[in-house]
């Protein structure tokens, strides 16, 4: 069953991101260790671990805000190497929403959006406007366009932040720990938006924290602990019976509360 | 005094008592609230009165506004403001034709229009930056005419305030360009741009301007091919130039310094590459961030132009010494220092209050500037 799955998994796209051997060392300190991942087109993947076990580090590299040391990484067939054009390439291709949200604070809400359409796509500025608003309502926060981040909700800046990343209409977003710096009551309000992103087939790499999340959308859960890949699996039997013990101890105390 | 007024906050209306007994009031609760403060109050307006009637009686009761020289002044025992009365021209314009005098006039009033203009109309940056660029291209040309009748004045004849305003304006509008890269160069991951950038700030830094003022006018015709020659004046604004850069570029770095790294994440991450970024998102969070201190290194940049004396380029303060030479008024520098101290601090508190404004004014207009 669950050969027959991934052959469909293979037959139904090429990988779209793909992490061969990679390794990384901050110093002396091993991060990653021979990370190894396939993700293809409209695949939803949720990194899951304790922390500095890696997870963010990981998709860090994956658009180079990290610099891996050993091993390739390739996102739609380039190569992420020391090239800047392979680099800014990449980045064109993947977008990231942060944990601190990182919207620019001396722009408003529709001049975050639309800036970098304007400057990196070389959008004319209405179109990229008209861009904006849509994906401003598609976060469903349109009337928020003209204020400054610094006059929002986390939620709502964090759901700004989603809007411009897929303002470049990106192949592929990643996710680092998005809801980790919200106040629980917007945590549901940026999940709808990511669940709706999920729903429509975006490719996407999370890293989270939040089970109900990763259960109802992800394809493959990915479980990582001290710099290693420890476990991969599609959500009902990483969560059913995962295989190994830290795998096991990791939901249980995740999940116990 | 039985004016009614409504206090907003409590909308209660009580008649306003007379101004004696609210001053009483404020003294009371202000200056005299404890045995120890009333002892220190006590002491400061002793102190207080012992130099401000004195300063007053010699400033105004004993001063002498017109005298043909110095010893009628002493006669009285006063301020001799018949020097400044008689020599004030002199001591703005220097020895620029009088017939012309007119054309650096002008050029005061353009500035102080534009410093005027700056902080009242609410312009845009790009039309105020516009305004000072045309604003000291005309101030230039008016000094130099040779142009729609006005004679030529060489650069030696561009005495007194004008010469200072126009050292600070062009030394400053000059430099920032050269201190905007140096403070980029410094944190740059290119070791040659680096080093180089911290070769330039230090090297500037850790030399007294009068150095870097004597190293432009003395050293530098010497290694210029002979025939070439080059204006004093611009040798010397040359050095200003670099002097100037070195300390906005530490203002501008300070300001770097404090942009989080989320920031060139965020734009590394949408693929602006390094100049979009730098312009578009680092930049102006910095610069905005640092008005305060570039300001202030503004002000000193200011006063550091009377420096430009000791290489015998005649500012305010070099014609104050040059009016002294005159026999009828050798005794007269308290007040020639005194017209150029109050000149200097009238520009600069008038500069620090505009900063303060500032400010004020773009931590209101972006709420989310200063908090992440």
């Amino acid at each position: 069953m669950a050969v027959q799955e991934s052959a469909q998994r293979q037959a139904a796209g090429r990988p779209m991101i793909e992490l061969r051997n990679v390794n990384k060392w901050y110093g002396d300190f091993h991060v990653l260790k021979d990370i190894n991942i396939g993700v293809r087109k409209g695949e939803r993947v949720v990194v899951c671990g304790p922390s500095g076990s890696g997870k963010s580090t990981m998709i860090r590299c994956i658009n180079r805000l990290e610099e891996h040391q050993k091993g390739n990484i390739f996102v739609d067939g380039i190569e992420l190497t020391g090239d800047v054009k392979h680099v800014e390439a990449i980045r064109r291709e993947v977008g990231m929403v942060f944990q601190q949200f990182n919207l620019f604070p001396h722009l408003t809400v529709l001049q975050n959006l639309t800036l970098a359409p304007i400057w990196v796509r070389k959008m004319p500025k209405k179109e990229a406007e008209e861009l904006a608003m849509q994906l401003l309502e598609r976060v469903k926060i349109p009337e928020q366009a003209n204020k400054y981040p610094g006059q929002l909700s986390g939620g709502q800046q964090q759901r700004v932040a989603i809007a411009r990343s897929l303002c470049m209409k990106p192949e592929v977003m990643l996710f680092d720990e998005p809801t980790s710096a919200l106040d629980p009551e917007m945590i549901k309000e940026v999940l709808d938006v990511m669940v709706g992103l999920a729903q429509e087939g975006m490719t996407m790499i999370c890293v989270t924290h939040e089970m109900g999340f990763a259960r109802t959308v992800a394809d493959t859960m990915i479980f990582m602990d001290r710099g290693q890949i420890v476990e991969v699996a599609p959500p009902k039997e990483f969560f059913a019976n995962p295989k190994s013990d830290r795998t096991k101890l990791f939901l249980s105390q995740i999940l116990s509360h | 005094m039985t004016d009614i007024t409504q206090d907003a906050s409590t909308g209660f209306i009580e008649p306003r008592r007379g101004i004696v007994e609210r001053a009483w009031e404020w003294a009371r609760a202000n200056l005299f609230n404890s045995v120890l403060n009333s002892i220190l109050t006590l002491i400061i307006a002793a102190l207080i009165a012992r130099i401000a009637i004195p300063l007053f009686n010699w400033a105004v009761v004993d001063a002498t506004f017109s005298a043909p020289n110095d010893a009628t002044c002493k006669a009285a025992g006063g301020a001799c403001w018949a020097f400044i009365a008689d020599w004030g021209k002199f001591l703005l314009f220097g020895r620029y034709p009088e017939d012309q005098r007119w054309r650096p006039t002008l050029v005061i009033v353009i500035f102080v229009a534009m410093m005027l203009m700056s902080s009242r109309a609410r312009l845009g940056g790009k039309l105020l930056l516009a305004m000072w660029a045309a604003g000291v291209v005309i101030a230039v040309a008016l000094m130099f005419g040779g142009f729609l009748g006005m004679p030529y004045v060489e650069t030696e004849l561009w005495n007194g305030v004008p010469l200072n305003l126009l050292l600070t304006v062009g030394g400053c509008g000059f430099a920032f360009p050269i201190a905007i890269l140096a403070a980029l160069g410094r944190r740059s991951r290119m070791p040659a741009i680096r080093w180089l950038s911290i070769a330039y700030i230090e090297l500037i830094r850790g030399v007294p301007l009068i150095t870097v003022l004597f190293m432009a006018t003395v050293m530098v015709p010497l290694f210029l091919p002979t025939g070439v020659t080059i204006a004093k004046l611009w040798r010397a604004e040359v050095a200003f130039t670099l002097f100037f850069g070195a300390y906005l570029a530490e203002a501008i770095r300070g300001g770097l310094q404090v942009i989080p790294r989320g920031q060139y994440e965020a734009a590394d991450a949408l693929g602006l590459g390094y100049w979009r970024k730098t312009l578009l998102i680092i930049l102006p969070q910095a610069l905005s961030i640092s008005i305060p201190s570039l300001v202030n290194t503004s002000i000193s940049a200011f006063k550091d132009t009377v420096l430009i004396t000791v290489v015998g380029i005649f500012d305010v303060l070099g014609d104050v010494n040059n009016a002294m030479n005159a026999p009828e008024w050798r005794s007269a520098y308290w007040e020639g220092y005194s017209f150029v101290a109050l000149l200097f601090f009238a520009a600069c508190f008038y500069m620090s209050r505009y900063s303060q404004r500032l400010e004020r004014s773009l931590s209101r207009t972006r709420p989310g500037a200063r908090r992440r």
